[in-house]
């Protein structure tokens, strides 16, 4: 494969010596005069995409304590403690069914590290991420979150986003 | 006998009025840079304190800085390191009170005015090197002698820039110089039309001074005394507190002290065409100078700085023979016209 | 290579050499780091300087290191995808590629073409955000702080792009075995379907390529123009063409020695034969060289971008791989063009859910070697500007 050398290295040298100076000060009073684009950050928000990796949300009732997510975690941030009920059978003279309760569901925020693997092998639809991103904490402690609270993250779960090229003729190939 | 004639009385009114005036501007100054650099940069900056445009941003930094401790290395030489700030902060005092505001508010109009704003402003390079040695640390070792070389260096410049104005104006009086420049140079009609010395011939002396002010304060693009990237923060690095705060706002003070300097030297002082300076003189003196105070942090934000050796070539080989070079011609131009 | 400036130096230093033997002046000992403004984080450097002049240098690493290698051998394949981002933080997308492509020859399956083309796409987008952060980075060691501002505006186009493909702005996680993420919430009945670019992306993209190059010219104004940058750069710390190559640096280092050597015209990790673009090199090897040829290859990535949005091919996104991950054993050494130059994953499978052993071969660490050659006899203001001009990450030296 030939490899061709690209643009000569010659320096930017400016005809008039210290032109350049002049130049990079007019650039920055065209920007002083620019209207800045700070976003004032607790007055105004962005808004992350849907895809934004902010909290992980918990849907109690599809969880089926597997314990997938806690075994698959980099780091081991997921608790999960449940117990087994008996439930009466299906239909009369059935076998009676065992379903799993769950217990506790903790996520461990100051160990995770939003890889989004538990999200990814949950078999159930159980875990989403949220783009929520405002639950800092005071202490490491306080950022161990149950399953309550994962279940309120909940109702911020955005839709998917329409995709590139959804439709048939997108525009795009 | 008022109290007014009591010559202590006057000194005393005088020297406060002048402390109060510089501290509230160079209050101004430091939001301008919080400000200007802001938007320089594309940003915002203060915006949250005491309001609209966040004006009470610096209190809020002063206080901050005030309550911190009030830290000494184990190793420094602490009387020198106590003093070094304050020795900062009365060179620029020093200088601040001769600066004419107007025809009348003048706090003593020195014959020698010139000669003794630019000794006293050089007060300053004696509290680098005492900062930077007492510290006891490496870099404001290294950040403390590189002022003082870059100091000494730029005081020559400084100096011969300024001769020319003195040449020209015959005098060194800071209100004769002011005058000076207010007669008429040439008539149009009846209507006389007199020149700041920038635009009578001087605008070389002009650019000479105000790059070697920016050296004297260890601005950008010659603040290798402090080079953050490099020295952490130069003969500051130790510095906390109260103590940074006085050197800080010695740097603030020191800024609109030497733009006050060069607008009456070189920008007419507090005339302004067709103005009255009686009245108007504090506020187009102050306007002049907090112009200059713009380009300053205009130059800050917009270049990197040079190394010390190209800073001393620059001083040694290009203004140091330039500033001599107008001298000359000025003293020749002054003698033939 | 002795330039002018070259045999300047020389005089002054014997010069300075001759004056402390009268003078008995003694050489101090400077630490500069761990904790430093200007060491991108906790690299270390002990140097012996002679007044502001640096006789020796002796970088110390290590501050930082987290033992990639070894986590890597307690973990399965999907959990190192998402460790290796942090390696090097500032081009995240651009760790996983080479580790990705080793595990998927160790198990002979390839990514579809749409996937592989969406894994080039946001590898340029990383190249470009971490030449970005570079041209942030370097004027602001040499006092210019403005910049960094600039550039960090632009930088934040292109993360948001990447954010709203991947979910993450700094660590994507977003490359599989076989393909790229899978759909949020994966359960079983979207096991199959994986993440498509989200609508707008290509908009976006086109958008954020013009605000980019317009910015690449605003900062060839502000910083390689200006003649105070050029007064700092231009001349300082020379690696020439054999002594970069002697030292193993790669990347725009090397190629700012004038070698034209680039992995992606090289290697085939990626499809990057079907884009047309040059590889950027500079004749002198300086700190100004170096800065520009990666001002120049934020260009080319551009380039390389537009032309990719525009040829996007259709098609699935996920190769058909088990459902659970087993690597058969062997070994496999994959190389790429990260940003900061080649890294490399040497993978050992014992053909088990976790890989036997994984040698990180990481740019920053090798470009570092060059330094107590590079920093012997130069100032300390040019000693931070080297070592900023080399565009290193801890992370990355460390791991």
């Amino acid at each position: 494969m030939s490899i061709p050398r690209s643009s000569s290295g010659k320096r930017l040298r400016s005809v008039v010596p210290g032109w350049g100076l002049f130049k990079g000060m007019w650039l920055t009073f065209r920007t002083f005069l620019r209207k800045p684009v700070t976003v004032m950050y607790p007055v105004e928000k962005e808004i992350p995409p849907e895809r934004a990796r902010g909290v992980i949300a918990l849907d109690v009732e599809a969880c089926t304590v597997c314990m997938l997510c806690a075994r698959e975690c980099p780091d081991w941030c997921i608790y999960i403690e449940g117990h087994k009920v008996q439930q009466p059978p299906a239909e009369p003279g059935g076998r009676a069914r065992t379903r799993s309760v769950l217990d506790r569901f903790d996520i461990d925020f100051a160990l995770c590290m939003f890889c989004g693997i538990c999200v990814e092998v949950c078999p159930f639809d159980a875990l989403f991420w949220s783009p929520e991103y405002e639950y800092s904490a005071e202490s490491l402690a306080d950022l161990l979150h149950g399953k309550e609270r994962l279940t309120q993250w909940l109702a911020t779960v955005p839709e998917p986003p329409a995709l590139e090229g959804s439709e048939p003729e997108g525009g795009e190939p | 006998m008022s109290l007014l004639d009591n010559v202590w009385v006057v000194l005393a009114v005088k020297l406060g009025l002048a402390v109060v005036i510089l501290f509230a501007l160079a209050l101004v100054v430091m939001f301008a840079e919080l400000k200007v650099s802001a938007h320089m940069q594309h940003r915002i900056g203060p915006y949250f304190a005491g309001g609209r445009w966040g004006w009470a941003q610096v209190f809020a930094e002063a206080l901050k800085f005030l309550q911190k401790e009030d830290l000494i290395p184990r190793d420094a030489d602490a009387p020198v390191f106590r003093l070094a700030p304050m020795v900062s902060l009365l060179g620029t005092f020093a200088v601040i009170v001769i600066i004419p505001l107007s025809p009348v508010l003048v706090a003593g109009d020195l014959d020698v005015g010139i000669f003794y704003a630019l000794a006293a402003g050089s007060v300053s390079t004696i509290a680098l090197l005492m900062a930077g040695w007492s510290s006891g640390n490496k870099y404001s070792l290294i950040g403390g002698l590189r002022a003082g070389a870059q100091l000494i260096a730029y005081e020559l410049p400084l100096v011969l820039a300024v001769v020319g104005v003195v040449i020209q104006a015959g005098t060194m009086s800071m209100v004769g110089i002011t005058e000076a420049q207010a007669q008429p140079l040439f008539h149009i009609g009846s209507v006389g039309i007199s020149l700041p010395y920038a635009l009578q011939g001087q605008i070389i002396g002009f650019v000479i001074f105000m790059i070697a002010a920016l050296a004297e304060l260890v601005r950008i693009p010659f603040d290798m005394p402090i080079a953050e990237s490099e020295l952490v923060m130069g003969y500051l690095t130790e510095y906390s507190g109260i103590r940074f705060t006085m050197f800080l706002l010695g740097e603030y003070a020191g800024m609109l002290a030497m733009s006050a300097i060069a607008s009456v030297l070189f920008l007419g002082g507090y005339h302004f065409w067709g103005l009255n300076a009686d009245w108007f003189g504090p506020f187009v003196l102050i306007g002049k100078s907090l112009i200059l105070v713009f380009v300053m942090i205009w130059f800050r934000w917009t270049w990197p700085r040079l190394r010390e050796d190209q800073l001393q070539s620059l001083a040694w080989r290009w203004l140091v023979p330039l500033a001599l070079a107008n001298i000359a011609v000025t003293a020749t131009l002054k003698v033939v016209l | 290579m002795t330039t002018p400036a070259d045999r300047h130096l020389l005089a002054m230093h014997r010069s300075e050499a001759a004056v402390s033997v009268e003078l008995q002046t003694e050489d101090m000992v400077l630490n500069i780091g761990p904790q430093h403004p200007s060491t991108h984080g906790v690299l270390r450097l002990v140097a012996t300087v002679a007044g502001e002049r640096v006789r020796s240098v002796q970088p110390v690493m290590g501050y930082m290191h987290r033992g990639y290698e070894k986590l890597a051998e307690v973990r399965t394949y999907a959990q190192i995808t998402a460790l290796v981002n942090r390696i090097d933080w500032v081009s995240g997308f651009a760790n996983e590629i080479p580790f990705i492509v080793a595990a998927e020859r160790l198990m002979g399956v390839e990514a579809p073409e749409r996937a592989q083309c969406i894994r080039l796409i946001l590898t340029e987008m990383f190249r470009i955000s971490n030449h970005l952060i570079f041209l942030c980075s370097f004027p602001a060691e040499l006092g210019a702080p403005t910049p960094l501002m600039y550039a960090l505006r632009e930088r934040e186009r292109v993360l948001d792009l990447i954010e709203g493909v991947t979910g993450g702005r700094f660590h994507p996680n977003f490359n599989r075995i076989g393909g790229v993420k899978p759909a949020a919430g994966g359960g079983s009945t979207q096991r199959t379907r994986a993440q498509d670019l989200p609508k707008g992306f290509i908009e976006g993209t086109r958008r954020a390529m013009t605000a980019v190059r317009h910015v690449c010219d605003d900062l060839e104004n502000l910083v390689l123009g200006n003649e105070i940058v050029q007064q700092r750069t231009i001349g300082i710390g020379v690696l020439p063409a054999d002594k970069a190559v002697e030292y193993a640096m790669s990347g725009p280092n090397l190629r700012a020695s004038g070698v034209p050597f680039d992995l992606r015209k090289v290697e085939d990790y990626l499809p990057y034969d079907r884009f047309d673009f040059d590889v950027v090199t500079m004749p002198n090897g300086d700190n100004y060289d170096r800065c520009r040829v990666r001002l120049e290859e934020i260009r080319q990535s551009a380039r390389i971008i537009e032309q990719a949005v525009d040829s996007l091919p259709g098609g699935p996104l996920q190769a058909k791989v088990p459902r659970v991950i087993k690597v058969p054993k062997g070994e496999c050494y994959v190389r790429a063009e990260n940003p900061k130059g080649e890294m490399g994953y040497h993978i050992v499978s014992g053909g088990g859910r976790r890989p036997y052993r994984v040698k990180i071969r990481s740019a920053s660490f090798c470009n570092l070697q060059v330094l107590p050659w590079l920093l012997e006899g130069a100032l300390i203001p040019d000693v931070i500007a080297i070592l900023g001009s080399l565009d290193f990450v801890l992370g990355d030296v460390d791991r």
